[in-house]
């Protein structure tokens, strides 16, 4: 038979340094002692984020959460809560939960989930859970209750800006393509999503893929175009599967195709594979590649809201931005502009990655800090190492120091620290990450991506990639810095497009928050995090070495020697400094550095 | 099914709405919803899946609904399945490989436990009603 209650203790890793587990047995001594282990089941669970409030116990069905709970404390819990079901307000996380339904509870977690509303709640390859979720009622509501200029100014009300990256209004950009008189007009999916550790857009294509396509055929009726098409990367199989099998079963039931629900308004939406190339991201060029052309940009203006897909006025949105667009209509701009700041509403998703205890996909309002997606969402850093920066928006963005930990979270905050929104990869180092390593993988992978069509951005990115190379291998000098700097100003003023403008980014950014790591690099030929294997030697420590052979055993290229006893040592010239040997070793006998 | 007007998305919708509440508060049928995301299946959902199917099989269970979802954002605790039993709380699991998967079949789903050491939180609140 079932438990009555179950009472969840936290035992990840930072709470069970603090004192997770020793709760646990007394938990269950006390279930014992009070003769009550046949009504409540004792779980041990995984994080659940929160670990500067740990241990955390939740208490099921009604919910209940506690935190910052002793082995001290089980015994009140026992009697109180599972003997006489009452709860024990001290140890609440709000104490206001005291009052509160079960199914009222959102107290205390952090993050609010409209774009991902469905994602992990309904099958995606049926249209009927989809349905029984509100789905298609944003549609039903612009085509029979609203005017097209009533959308508008709805999407106008609620201050949606792009989730892109650059966070230009919603509602302005479909009146553009409205206000243009033309036969053909085409709707647009961003779905080419570039920067490295950000799946935000896949993810909600494979969880929620209606979403998009009913918020693509409410643009379709609000600017008056009847086609729209889904620019999506063909190394994402599975989203695309998921959104063809969603147009079918959209089109059978006919929310697609002609006279939608009987009313005179048709509208089709298509898929277009692109093949992974970074610029395709920027607008221009995905509309080229939907026209079958090379991938590059166009300068802008016109702006392909009024002269875009074959030269035809043209709404191009991000997957994030469409996904919040059915709810928006549904619950109305009051309800969305009351999420987040006073410049950007609603939400953000990141793809929260590196090192960190809980990566994944989060979703918060706009406004959050830092630290707050850091430590109470994602867990803190891995190893209780200590955090360095995180770094947003991707090739394009910048790195966020420990001094904005606290900052809130919008596109003007970002931007005014040097860093963007970016489309939502957030990848967060530790002290173990070195600021230039980092930095040259950014520009390698600008320097890949550059299409070549401009001299700015395709030789610009190249000699700042060989610049930096240099200060990794202590080869650096201070001129290197100014030459830098300056080929930074030249490609932000002249590149063509975003790509080549924002390519020196994480190079200024972390020039300016991490200028004694550059001056490391180059002055002292150290790196102090001990990432650049050209300045790094590891040496036997003679007198603590005794000789257990340990890192002789470790090392993959055998370039350790010595007798069991005996002193060992490294040989420099075959060394390739994988540190197995530094880790290894238990007495402190291997110098990094 | 044909075209629809209006007036049969709206039947559709409540009835499908009703279905699911029904579903929450039937007192046979079990639910176990598998996160199939690129992230779950590199991470082995798929494994879960057989392994899940292959555990009711050989406990003659049939009243038990095996579903997919998408990436329920719990990348680090992949794949992530949510177990719904009628009379118990429904739970997400986290990590769970084969081994979990046939754990969370007979102690969760015949002998009505929860499963130790692999739940975790659902992310957010609901914000459909």
């Amino acid at each position: 038979m079932a438990y009555k209650n179950y009472i969840l203790v936290c035992a990840g890793t930072a709470c069970e340094s603090s004192k997770g587990i020793a709760l646990y047995k007394e938990l269950e001594k006390e279930l014992a002692a009070q003769g009550v282990d046949a009504e409540a089941q004792l779980v041990k669970t995984g994080c659940f984020g929160f670990c500067e409030q740990g241990p955390i116990v939740k208490i099921l069905p009604d919910e209940s959460f506690y935190v910052k709970v002793g082995p001290e404390h089980a015994k009140e819990i026992v009697s109180e809560h599972i003997v006489k079901g009452r709860k024990v307000e001290a140890l609440l996380y709000d104490k206001e939960q005291q009052d509160q339904k079960a199914d009222e509870i959102d107290f205390y977690q952090k993050q609010q989930r409209i774009v991902l509303r469905n994602c992990g709640v309904i099958n995606p390859e049926y249209i009927d859970e989809y349905i029984a979720r509100d789905g298609y009622a944003a549609l039903e509501k612009v085509l029979f209750e609203m005017t097209p200029d009533k959308v508008i100014e709805e999407l106008k009300d609620s201050g949606l800006r792009g989730r892109g990256g650059a966070g230009f209004p919603t509602g302005l950009k479909w009146s553009f393509t409205k206000n243009t008189d033309s036969e053909q007009k085409y709707i647009v999916c961003n779905a080419d999503e570039g920067d490295p550790g950000a799946y935000m857009d896949r993810s909600t294509a494979e969880g929620d893929p209606h979403s998009i396509l009913e918020a693509m055929a409410i643009a379709g009726h609000t600017v008056g175009a009847n086609q729209g098409y889904i620019y999506i990367r063909a190394e994402y199989p599975l989203a695309i599967e998921r959104l063809n099998n969603a147009i079918d079963q959209a089109r059978e039931y006919g929310l697609l195709g002609d006279n939608i629900l009987g009313t005179d308004f048709s509208f089709d939406i298509e898929l277009r594979l692109g093949a992974g190339a970074f610029v395709c991201g920027e607008e221009t060029a995905l509309l080229a590649s939907i026209e079958g052309k090379r991938g590059m940009p166009i300068p802008r203006p016109p702006f392909p809201a009024v002269k875009g897909l074959w030269g035809k006025p043209t709404v191009t949105n991000n997957v994030e931005t469409y996904a919040n667009i059915p709810m928006i209509i549904l619950k109305g701009s009051a309800w969305f502009s009351s999420i987040g700041t006073a410049s950007t509403k609603g939400t953000k998703v990141f793809a929260l990655t590196g090192k960190i205890n809980n990566s994944g996909l989060i979703e918060v309002p706009m406004g959050t800090t830092l630290r707050e997606i850091i430590y109470d969402i994602g867990g803190g850093i891995s190893g209780g190492k200590k955090f360095k920066a995180a770094q947003t928006g991707g090739p394009s963005g910048g790195v966020l120091t420990e001094e904005f930990l606290d900052t809130p979270i919008d596109y003007e905050s970002l931007q005014s620290i040097g860093s963007m929104m970016g489309s939502g990869g957030m990848i967060v180092m530790d002290e173990d990450d070195c600021m230039i390593d980092v930095t040259k993988f950014y520009l390698e992978f600008s320097v890949d991506e550059s299409c070549g069509k401009c001299a700015p951005c395709r030789i610009g990115s190249r000699t700042c990639y060989n610049i930096l190379d240099k200060f990794s291998k202590g080869q650096g000098t201070m001129e290197d810095i100014d030459s830098l700097k300056e080929l930074a100003q030249a490609m932000r003023k002249a590149s063509l497009c975003g790509l080549g403008q924002c390519t020196p980014n994480p190079i200024m950014s972390t020039l300016n928050y991490f200028e004694d790591e550059y001056m490391a690099h180059i002055k002292d030929k150290c790196c102090p995090a001990g990432k650049c294997k050209d300045l790094l030697a590891y040496t036997v420590v003679e007198d603590k070495c005794i000789g257990c052979t340990a890192c002789a055993r470790v090392c993959p290229v055998n370039c350790i020697s010595g007798e069991v006893k005996g002193v060992h040592l490294i040989d420099q010239d075959q060394c390739i400094k994988c540190g197995q040997c530094f880790d290894k070793c238990k007495f402190d006998a291997i110098l990094k550095g | 099914m044909a075209k629809m007007t209006l007036e049969e998305l709206r039947n559709l919708r409540e009835s499908k709405k009703k279905e699911m509440v029904q579903r929450d508060g039937d007192e046979k049928s079990a639910q176990i919803i598998i996160g199939m995301g690129t992230c779950g299946i590199a991470a082995g959902a798929k494994e879960a899946f057989d392994a899940f199917l292959d555990e009711l099989n050989s406990h003659e269970i049939k009243d038990t609904r095996i579903t997919q979802t998408g990436c329920m954002g719990l990348c680090f605790s992949e794949p992530t399945v949510e177990v719904a039993v009628p009379g118990m709380p429904r739970v997400i699991y986290g990590n769970v490989t084969d081994k979990v998967a046939r754990r969370i079949v007979r102690e969760h789903i015949i002998e009505k436990a929860l499963v130790s050491d692999h739940i975790f939180d659902k992310p957010a609140a609901d914000i459909i009603k």
